[in-house]
């Protein structure tokens, strides 16, 4: 039964694990280009719960001092995960832009048809 | 005034830099922005390098917020020389830029490409200078993404997809990364790598430590290129405009090896990582496998921007072995070459850049007879091949003279046979090139060659005699290298 609790209680690092693996297997598996950052996006998103669930106090308030409370949660991962939110954006936009333009050079984005393409020159 | 801020003005001068490029929207303009930062870069760094030759420490605390709470950016030996080293490449290149990029890069966008150049350069000195977990991501992902976008700009389509490539291993690398400070910060509540070190000594042998080394490690390995998880780097070097080749070869893998030798030696402990820990092992069999595997591979290329890549991958090679032997002149050797390898790497790109704006090819057949038509470049090009190669006189032979020394105090006297025996294999593909240069017909390509000009030229033949220069006197290169190593060893405990 302690076996079964532990597993329970730490379901939030399931899901980190859950989303981890997945997107990196998204990554190596699909041969789509868009399809690869998606999978790249999954993989950084569970970065940010594995910041963010330590930093949650349950019944905890946003760090603000007011006599009524007392407990709050670690306000520093919420803001270390707003900056890699960003920096997942602006990896997403790169990628998805240089998507685009290997579209307009390539005429396909499914890597082994580029890659099949370079064999025949 | 100017002198208290230097460690800022480090960073938030080629930041600000970027955005003046991209405002003035002239290309010569924007690099005259560019050229006046990136002068002024390696005189911020001298004088923080001299500040901490005394073996002191100069601790910055980022708009007044004092560590550990605030970001603090703290200067030692180690990164002082970095530091100097990741501006001093990026000053002599600037001049040789103007040419190599009006020639390679639509007018449009050239702007753009010198505030994505400004961008990458601060971004890897900030990697350098800062001593935060999570303030290095923030800057690794500033340099790396201008780094994509900057290999894109090559006019190879392929470019295109060596950018997307780097971008998908990239970001796993960085992501990795953020895993590893995340899993350090659940358990020591810090993100001051120099509180960090002091807190992780006393939890060291906890699971969560052990899996933040082994995330950080992978992660790291990955930016830096180490064997196996190199796959980016060829097609990221070969088809990226010549000068951002130059740049990349010559900096950004050793801020990589840089952020290793922090985390292993002044975090985690050498104690903890070498002797608890199979990370030796796996690193000198790495280092082996790359120093061998893609000097064989490198062989066999035809593109020599392509060869002298995957001859990176190896000389990456003996800078980690240098980290596997983990004694003090052993890493001496391993820092030494990382600053030995950017100048020489540095001075071939160079070369070969001018090659390419000549003959508008680096195929090693349409190289063919260039030593008739271009003399002093391909004299640069052979000179700054030996020192790959390693020939007493150069600066490649003190790096392998202190890794050779480094081995032998272990007893390991089967490492240097294989330091030897890997450079031979060295010789082969820089044979190659000499062959071609200097004993075959001249190929229709290079017909109307002719030396490039002087702004190329000079400081292409400023690496190669640095080259030479620190292959005679050593007290600066591998002087400072030493006194690094001493300090890396003695931990920040």
């Amino acid at each position: 039964m302690d076996v079964i609790k532990t597993v329970v209680e730490h379901y939030n690092h399931w899901i980190i694990i859950f989303l981890l693996v997945s997107g990196l297997y998204i990554v190596v598996a699909r041969g789509n280009m868009v399809k690869k950052l998606v999978g790249l996006g999954l993989f950084q998103t569970s970065v940010y719960l594995l910041y963010i669930t330590p930093g949650k106090i349950l019944g905890g308030t946003p760090p603000i001092i007011a006599e009524q409370y007392s407990v709050y949660s670690n306000p520093l991962p919420h803001v270390l995960i707003l900056t890699a939110i960003v920096v997942g954006v602006a990896t997403l936009a790169t990628g998805l832009a240089l998507v685009v333009r290997i579209n307009e050079a390539f005429g396909t984005i499914e890597e082994d048809e580029i890659f099949a393409g370079e064999e025949d020159e | 005034m100017i002198a208290a801020n230097l460690p800022a003005l480090q960073v938030v001068l080629p930041l600000l830099g970027a955005v003046v490029c991209a405002m003035v929207r002239r290309g010569p303009l924007a690099w005259g922005v560019a050229l006046v930062v990136s002068l002024a870069m390696p005189l911020i760094a001298v004088g923080l390098l001299i500040q901490v030759l005394d073996g002191s420490t100069i601790s910055y605390a980022l708009g007044g917020w004092r560590p550990p709470i605030g970001i603090e950016y703290r200067i030692d030996i180690v990164n002082a020389f970095i530091l100097l080293l990741v501006s001093i490449i990026g000053a002599v290149i600037m001049p040789y830029a103007k040419a190599s990029v009006e020639a390679e890069i639509a007018p449009d966008r050239q702007p753009w490409f010198y505030a994505l150049f400004l961008l990458c350069l601060s971004g890897l000195l900030g990697m350098a200078i800062t001593g935060d977990a999570f303030n290095i991501f923030v800057f690794m992902e500033i340099s790396s993404l201008a780094t994509y976008a900057l290999i894109a700009m090559g006019q190879d389509r392929r470019a295109l997809l060596a950018a997307y490539q780097y971008l998908i291993m990239g970001t796993i690398g960085a992501t990795f990364y953020v895993i590893g400070v995340g899993l350090i910060y659940t358990v020591t509540g810090t993100l001051n790598l120099a509180d960090m070190a002091s807190k992780v000594g006393e939890i060291e042998n906890s699971r969560a430590i052990i899996a933040a080394l082994a995330f950080l490690t992978v992660g790291i390995s990955l930016k830096l290129a180490l064997f196996p998880l190199h796959v980016w780097l060829p097609n990221a070097y070969a088809y990226a405009p010549s000068m951002v080749t130059c740049f990349l070869a010559a900096t950004a893998t050793k801020v990589a090896v840089y952020l290793l030798l922090r985390y292993v030696f002044s975090i985690f402990g050498k104690v903890f990582v070498f002797a608890d820990l199979p990370l030796p092992e796996i690193f000198l069999v790495l280092s082996l496998a790359a120093m061998f595997g893609a000097s064989i591979v490198a062989v066999f290329q035809e593109d020599i921007k392509r060869m002298l890549a995957y001859s990176s991958v190896a000389q990456i090679g003996y800078i980690t072995l240098g980290i596997a032997i983990a004694n003090k002149l052993g890493l001496t050797g391993g820092i030494v070459h990382l600053f030995n390898h950017a100048l020489m790497k540095g001075a071939l790109f160079m070369a070969l850049g001018a090659v390419f704006y000549r003959v508008g090819s680096v195929k090693i057949d349409d190289l063919a007879g260039l030593g008739q038509r271009m003399p002093i470049t391909m004299g640069a090009l052979v000179l700054a091949g030996l020192s790959i190669i390693g020939v007493p006189g150069t600066v490649g032979f003190i790096s392998k003279w202190y890794l050779g020394l480094g081995a032998l105090e272990h007893g390991w006297w089967w490492l240097v046979f294989l330091l030897v025996l890997s450079s031979l294999i060295s010789v082969v593909y820089i044979g190659r090139i000499v062959e071609a240069v200097y004993f075959r017909p001249v190929s229709s390509a290079a017909k109307r060659a002719t030396e490039p000009p002087l702004s190329m030229l000079l400081p292409t033949l400023l690496l190669v005699a640095s080259t030479v220069y620190f292959g005679i006197d050593t007290a600066a290169s591998a002087g400072i290298a030493g006194r690094a190593a001493e300090l890396l060893l003695a931990g920040l405990r």
